[in-house]
């Protein structure tokens, strides 16, 4: 039986000013597949990734998601802007990770990770902290329950940052560079964490210059340059026979 | 060359340490020979500190001082998120508020209020569409020394603290507002969690000391006829004719306060500044206790 895919993009365009950041990105993802996005520094893989959950609104194109229009309601045939409050609901079943992790540095790991549930779903706080210390038991992050943020290294805060996304129990999970701000020696924590993820059967779209984490994971991968989607494929196809010249341009220099 | 030990090694000497104290010393001495030579009856003093009309004058300025700030910080954080609004008429709003309340002296404000009566005989607001009143009242019994008092020293300051709290909102790293979006956060619990709480951090160190002025700014209250200090000890020397001690005794009360709101600013601080230090220093009390003890070690 072929199920509706979980995220559905076409014709997304976006502009800042005169520089037109995605120029008609075309894209889709099933249930439970790991697509990772590469390509050169200004391709628009960031921005994309942000049109997703509604951090960016997008000039031209829609992005669905579950079958809802990203910041959007269908109602008699039209799609109507949704209020801030209305987005805000929308991204709740989307989890994101950040470059920069930002973690609420006023709240230690465990109140990071609970802050979801309890202010914005309303779970009760001693379940929402039982459930957030599973969580950062699963990152491997029990005994740093009690730090603040600036007390742990990169990658430990990107891992709290991977278990506060899941504390909202999400469909979909993005990752923008996750690795990119980590001391070399920090990356590999970080990446172990969202291969499991992986292996668990998560939806996740991964911007990232990780070549490796892409080959072993990813289902699918989205090369894209210049606002555009150049090749696409699995990882067997796009890394290692790429039929693109720009893609294997990029492949020669980050391999 | 062989390398000598066993040296004695001679610290440096602090010669300017001493000279200045010694300065400091003999001009203080001076100062004082002079004060206890002036024609102050300083056994007065004390009894006009405690009498009864300067606890009713520094309960007045307490008073005064508190409720102003309080709507100013209020008044004043909503005028800055009108500033950041989307909204253009907002912004526009917000920032002809500021260039009016920061612009005009606040004596001045305080006697335009207070001279309301003036203009407007009565002040009512109609409920419209019908003859009935939300507000029908003559002038001058809802504008008394203190509300005129209240709305100069609080409008003025809601200006300076909508400012200060602009300040705030915007040191609070984008990325934070993102994170809270990520995680499905409406606009309003964005600004109470995450927003306001980075922000204390700005916020506070301006906010007391612009609490401070508002403390000793109540004294131009007493131009409209407010039992503050000032009026209070006015009160007693127009009587006695003794302005100086009466003065003295109500600059030793300005001193107390100004003094409390600084050590509860300094815990305020602590209270807020919890992540940026894993460790929270020490308080001022073993500060000094420590300088006593230890030579000023540089510090990394």
């Amino acid at each position: 039986m072929e199920s509706t895919p979980l995220v559905r993009a076409h014709g997304v365009r976006k502009s800042y000013g005169r520089t037109e950041v995605l120029r008609g990105v075309d894209m889709t993802v099933e249930q439970g597949q790991v697509v990772c996005l590469l390509g050169p520094s200004g391709a628009g893989k960031s921005t994309f990734l942000r049109c997703i959950n509604h951090l960016e609104t997008v000039d031209a194109g829609q992005i669905w998601v579950d079958s809802k229009p990203v910041g959007f309601r269908l109602r008699g045939g039209k799609l109507h802007e949704l209020r801030e409050r209305e987005a805000a609901a929308q991204r709740r079943a989307i989890g994101m990770v950040f470059q920069r992790f930002n973690l609420f540095p006023h709240r230690t790991a465990v109140q990071n990770v609970a802050e979801g549930p309890v202010h914005v779903q309303g779970v009760n706080r001693r379940q929402a902290h039982e459930q957030a210390l599973a969580l950062l038991d699963r990152v491997g992050l029990a005994d740093k329950a009690g730090s603040y943020p600036r007390q742990l290294s990169g990658g430990q805060q990107q891992r709290v940052a991977i278990a506060r996304a899941l504390a909202m129990r999400p469909k979909l999970m993005l990752f923008d560079e996750p690795t990119s701000a980590l001391d070399p020696e920090l990356v590999g924590e970080v990446l172990e964490v969202m291969v499991d993820l992986a292996r668990e059967g998560m939806t996740m779209i991964v911007v990232t210059h990780e070549v490796g984490f892409a080959r072993e994971v990813a289902d699918h991968v989205v090369f894209m340059v210049d606002g555009a989607v150049v090749e696409t494929g699995p990882p067997s196809q796009v890394l290692d026979d790429p039929q693109q010249p720009r893609t294997r341009q990029f492949l020669a220099k980050v391999l | 060359m062989a390398l000598p030990e066993d040296v004695p090694v001679v610290p440096l000497r602090h010669w300017g340490r001493w000279v200045s104290g010694v300065v400091i010393l003999a001009l203080l001495v001076g100062l004082g020979s002079a004060m206890a030579d002036a024609q102050i009856l300083y056994e007065d003093v004390p009894g006009f500190f405690s009498a009864d009309v300067m606890i009713d004058g520094l309960v007045n300025t307490v008073v005064l001082a508190v409720v102003a700030q309080a709507a100013a910080v209020v008044l004043g954080v909503v005028v800055a998120l009108m500033r950041r609004s989307a909204n253009p008429v907002a912004r526009w709003v917000a920032w002809v508020y500021i260039w009016i309340f920061r612009g005009v002296p606040v004596l001045l404000q305080i006697l335009l209020w207070y001279n309301l009566a003036l203009v407007f005989k009565t002040i009512s607001v109609p409920i419209p569409f019908t003859d009935a009143h939300l507000i029908d009242t003559p002038t001058n019994a809802l504008i008394t020394a203190f509300v005129a008092a209240l709305l100069g020293l609080g409008l003025n300051e809601s200006a300076y603290m909508a400012e200060i709290v602009r300040a705030g909102l915007n040191s609070v790293d984008p990325g934070q507002l993102e994170a809270a979006k990520a995680i499905g956060m409406t606009p309003a619990t964005t600004l109470r969690r995450v927003v306001l709480p980075q922000a204390m951090r700005v916020i506070i160190p301006p906010t007391g000391n612009d609490f401070i002025n508002m403390l000793k700014g109540t004294s131009m209250a007493s131009v409209i006829g407010f039992l503050e200090l000032i009026h209070a000890a006015n009160n007693i020397s127009s009587r006695n004719l003794e302005i100086m001690e009466t003065l003295l005794a109500a600059a030793a009360w300005y001193m107390i306060v100004v003094s409390v709101a600084s050590v509860g600013q300094y815990y305020l601080e602590r209270a807020f500044g919890a992540a940026d230090r894993v460790d929270r220093g020490l308080t001022p009390w073993s500060r000094v206790a420590r300088s006593f003890r230890t030579p000023p070690t540089v510090r990394s």
